[in-house]
């Protein structure tokens, strides 16, 4: 199993629960693009976008290089991360689901416990 | 919170190959409920889309024989509802359930559900076997950067509730 720290997973998730930083995932999974351009494409301003990249940045999802005047970003060096958070994601839909199902497990139990008294009777 | 914590600590998934994803998961009954659960969809609706999800079931179809099929219908809040269906290949009571994911097309993984007791509880294990290592890839990649997937739906949702 992928082995990964809470605390990095937890800033994943962090960064992955802004659609716009989704959104500038999915936008520099097709191409880099300086946060001038992710900017105009959000219609956000440069600061509102500066923050998202740095918030991306820091989960490891997106790098930046500047270059002369321009910062470019792409996608950052842990793209595990995204099937990490992905899986665990799924692992806690599944843990949910379970848990409804002891409540439906533990009825049937009872129901049947009665069910066996009253054949015994 | 605590209890809440260790019963969602007993739930493990991982991507086992290239192709395959198992959850694991021990009930504290006996095989035969565990499976009937599963198999019955007037038990299956209870336990399948918690509150949390925010997904409701609107139709819920299960002809739990080998050959049979199964359609699930449901919705996710305003969204249009999403059909869930496919074939049982194999029904084996109380042991092991197999079935397809067709609602992906050529992309749907193959679902095997084993229940294996032991001293009254039951391992459930649940293994999902995709068609490839791009179609495995590509369930994940559909769900980790799509700002309209359900599985980040609920993610957000998860979040929300911390």
């Amino acid at each position: 199993m992928v082995q990964y720290s809470i605390a990095r997973l937890d800033r994943s998730f962090a960064a992955l629960s802004d659609a716009t930083r989704r959104g500038v995932l999915e936008q520099l999974g097709r191409a880099d693009a300086s946060i001038t351009d992710l900017a105009e494409k959000f219609h956000m301003t440069l600061t509102g976008m500066k923050k998202h990249v740095a918030v991306l940045e820091e989960a490891g999802l997106v790098a930046t290089e500047k270059v002369g005047r321009v910062r470019t970003c792409k996608l950052g060096p842990r793209r595990l991360d995204d099937e990490t958070a992905w899986i665990e994601a799924y692992r806690q839909r599944w843990a949910a689901r379970f848990d409804e199902l002891d409540q439906v497990i533990a009825e049937l139990k009872r129901k049947e416990k009665v069910d066996g008294r009253q054949k015994r009777k | 919170m605590d209890a809440k914590r260790e019963s969602d600590s007993r739930t493990k998934a991982e991507r086992k190959s290239e192709r395959e994803l198992v959850v694991t998961r021990t009930f504290d009954a006996p095989a035969r409920i565990v499976f009937e659960a599963w198999t019955r969809p007037e038990l299956f609706q209870r336990w399948w889309s918690p509150k949390s999800f925010g997904v409701v079931i609107l139709s819920c179809e299960i002809d739990a024989r080998t050959g049979g099929g199964y359609r699930l219908v449901m919705r996710h809040g305003d969204a249009k509802p999403m059909e869930f269906f496919g074939r049982y290949l194999e029904v084996t009571p109380p042991s092991r359930l197999v079935w397809t994911n067709d609602e992906a097309g050529d992309g749907g993984s193959i679902t095997t559900v084993t229940f294996e007791e032991q001293n009254g509880k039951t391992l459930l294990v649940m293994h999902d076997l995709y068609p490839s290592k791009e179609a495995l890839d590509a369930a994940i990649a559909s769900g980790s950067t799509s700002g309209t997937s359900e599985t980040f739906a609920q993610l957000d949702a998860l979040l929300a509730a911390r």
